[in-house]
C-alpha cells in the first residue's frame, strides 16, 4: 500500500490504451492483389504448369480480346447483348414500376397483386423461354420477353416496398396542410420511393445481364452468350474468357452508371 | 378562431385512449395539454386538426379566419416533417404550392417565414445540413407561410437539446406576443407549459380523460421575472401533484402488462 502510493506520487504518462479496430485506407492494395494474380496466372501457364488450351494465359486472353475488337466482333455480339438488355429491362422496369406503384397506393391492387406476385417470383424465368419461344418465335421477342419478365416481379416488389417505407409522418404532414392526393404522391410519395427503386435497379440489371446471356446461349446467332458458347464449342478457350471478360466489363459499367444516377438523385441522403 | 370539442372518444381496436373528452380552445389563447405517455395527447391533436378520424364525439371551429389564411388549423410535428430531399425554402414553399398564388406572393410568404425564423442564409440548404432546432424553425416558417388561424403544436421541442429548448421558447413567445395566434400545445414537459401556455389541461392515464385545467394567472411576458416566480411555483407545484399520481399509475401499468 505504501509503496504504490510512494510510486503514484511521481507523475507518471497516461499509457495510451486505445486504438486499433478502426479500418485505414490502402488504395494500392487491391491493384497489387490483381497484378499478382494475374501474374502468377501467366506464370503458371508459362511454366507448362496449367494446360493452356483449358486454362488460357492472361495475354493470349488479351490477345483474342484484342482480336475482336479488330475483327468488329466484339460490338456485333456487344450491340445484339445490349438491345436485349435495354429493350427487355426497360420493358420489364417500366412494367413493374407500374403495377409497384397500384400496389404501393391502393388496398386492392395489393390484396390481388402480393399473392400473384409470391406465386409468379420464384419460377426460374430462363425455364419460360422454350414457351416465349414458341409464343412469340426464336427471334428476338422471346428473349425481350424472358428478360422483361425476369425484370418485373423485383421491380414490383422494389417499387411497393420502396413506397411502403416512406414515412408515413411525411404524408400526415401534407395532408394537413390540405396537399391533394396527386401533390402527395408527385412531392412525397415518388421522391420517398425513390431510393428504393433505385436499390431494385442494381437488382435487375444483374438478373438481366443473367438472363441475356443464358437466352443467347439457348437460341441466338449473335450477342455475348452465343459467342462464349460457340468458343466453348470450338475449344478457343482464350476467346471464350475474353468473351467472359467483356461481360464483367458490362457488369461494371452498368453498376458504376447506376451509382452515378444514385448520387446525382439521391444527395440529399 | 375558436375550437370546440365535445365527447371525444376514441378507440384504436379494444384499446380506449380518449373517453369523453370536453374541451374549449378561445380565440388568441395558448392552451397547453400535459399527461403521461399514452395518455392520447397526439390522438387529441390528430383528432382536432382533422388528420385522426375520432370514434366518437364532435371537433368543430367557429369565428372569422384571418386574411390570407391558407390553412386555418396548421401543425408543427414533434419530427419537423420536413422533406429530406427538398431544400429549406422548397420545405417552406410546400405548404402554398397547391393554392393560386400570384408568383410574388408566394414568394414573399416564403420569405417572410424564412426571415421571422432567422433562416435566409440557409434557405438553400438540405434538411441534413441543418441543427435539430434549425430544423424545426423550417417546420414553423412553412407553418406561418400559409398565416394559420390556429396552431397545433405537438411536442414541438421534444427532440431537441435543453439548450436549444429555451431558444425556440422564446421564437414561440415572440410570435405569439405578435401574432396572437390560437393554440393548442401538447407537451410532457411542465416547465414548457408554464412559459408558454394561458390554460393547462391534465389528462389522466390512459383513457385520457380531462383531470383538470389550471389557469396561469401569470402574463406569458412576465414569467421570467422574480415576482412572477411564487405563482409559477404554486400552479407547478399543482401539475406536478396531478402528473405525479397519474404517470406513477401508468408506469405500473404498463408493467403489469
Amino acid at each position: 500500500m505504501l509503496d504504490s502510493q510512494t510510486t503514484l506520487a511521481a507523475p507518471q504518462p497516461v499509457r495510451f490504451r486505445g486504438g486499433g479496430f478502426t479500418v485505414r485506407r490502402h488504395p494500392w492494395a487491391a491493384l497489387a492483389a490483381f497484378v499478382l494474380l494475374i501474374g502468377l496466372w501467366e506464370g503458371a501457364s508459362r511454366l507448362g504448369l496449367a494446360s493452356p488450351l483449358f486454362l488460357p494465359p492472361p495475354s493470349a486472353v488479351g490477345a483474342a480480346l484484342a482480336g475482336m475488337i479488330l475483327d468488329g466482333s466484339l460490338w456485333l455480339n456487344l450491340k445484339a447483348s445490349l438491345l436485349r438488355i435495354g429493350v427487355g429491362w426497360s420493358l420489364g422496369t417500366l412494367g413493374g414500376m407500374i403495377v409497384g406503384f397500384a400496389m404501393g397506393i391502393g388496398s386492392l391492387a395489393r390484396a390481388v397483386g402480393v399473392p400473384l406476385v409470391s406465386a409468379f417470383f420464384p419460377i426460374p424465368k430462363i425455364a419460360l423461354l422454350p414457351l416465349f419461344i414458341l409464343w412469340f418465335g426464336i427471334g428476338e421477342p422471346s428473349k425481350f420477353a424472358t428478360i422483361g419478365f425476369g425484370v418485373f416481379f423485383p421491380t414490383v416488389i422494389a417499387t411497393y416496398s420502396a413506397i411502403d417505407s416512406v414515412p408515413r409522418n411525411l404524408i400526415r404532414m401534407a395532408q394537413s396542410f390540405g396537399l391533394p392526393w396527386r401533390s402527395i404522391l408527385r412531392s412525397i410519395v415518388l421522391p420517398g420511393a425513390l431510393p428504393g427503386i433505385l436499390a431494385g435497379f442494381r437488382i435487375t440489371a444483374s438478373i438481366a445481364l443473367i438472363l441475356v446471356v443464358a437466352a443467347e446461349m439457348i437460341g441466338a446467332e449473335y450477342g455475348i452468350g452465343a459467342f462464349v458458347l460457340m468458343a466453348g464449342n470450338l475449344m478457343q478457350t482464350d476467346t471464350l474468357l475474353a468473351g467472359v471478360l467483356v461481360m464483367s466489363a458490362l457488369g461494371l459499367t452498368i453498376g458504376t452508371l447506376l451509382s452515378v444516377l444514385e448520387r446525382r438523385l439521391l444527395v440529399w441522403r | 378562431m375558436r375550437l370546440l370539442i365535445s365527447q371525444l372518444t376514441h378507440r384504436y381496436d379494444d384499446l380506449t385512449v380518449l373517453d369523453g373528452v370536453d374541451l374549449a380552445l378561445n380565440e388568441g389563447e395558448v392552451l397547453a395539454v400535459i399527461g403521461p405517455s399514452g395518455c392520447g395527447k397526439s390522438t387529441l391533436l390528430g383528432i382536432a386538426g382533422g388528420i385522426v378520424a375520432p370514434t366518437a364525439g364532435r371537433v368543430s371551429v367557429d369565428g372569422p379566419v384571418p386574411d390570407g389564411c391558407l390553412n386555418p388549423i396548421t401543425f408543427i410535428f414533434q419530427d419537423f416533417a420536413l422533406l429530406p430531399w427538398r431544400t429549406v425554402e422548397d420545405n417552406v414553399a410546400l405548404a402554398l404550392e397547391h393554392h393560386p398564388l400570384p408568383a410574388a406572393e408566394r414568394r414573399e410568404r416564403v420569405n417572410d417565414g424564412l426571415r421571422r425564423m432567422g433562416l435566409e442564409e440557409f434557405r438553400k440548404a438540405l434538411p441534413k445540413q441543418l441543427s435539430g432546432g434549425m430544423r424545426q424553425r423550417v417546420g414553423i416558417a412553412r407553418a406561418l407561410a400559409v398565416r394559420p388561424a390556429m396552431l397545433l403544436l405537438d411536442e414541438p421541442l421534444s427532440a431537441l437539446d435543453a439548450q436549444t429548448r429555451e431558444l425556440l421558447m422564446d421564437d414561440f413567445l415572440a410570435l405569439w406576443r405578435r401574432e396572437k395566434t390560437t393554440a393548442l400545445y401538447v407537451t410532457h414537459n411542465l416547465d414548457e407549459a408554464l412559459r408558454l401556455a394561458d390554460r393547462v389541461v391534465v389528462l389522466s392515464r390512459r383513457p385520457g380523460r380531462i383531470r383538470e385545467i389550471v389557469t396561469i394567472e401569470e402574463p406569458r411576458d412576465r414569467r421570467l421575472e422574480a415576482s412572477a416566480q411564487a405563482h409559477l411555483a404554486e400552479v407547478r407545484a399543482r401539475l406536478w401533484t396531478l402528473m405525479k399520481a397519474e404517470a406513477q399509475m401508468a408506469d405500473r401499468e404498463i408493467a403489469r402488462a
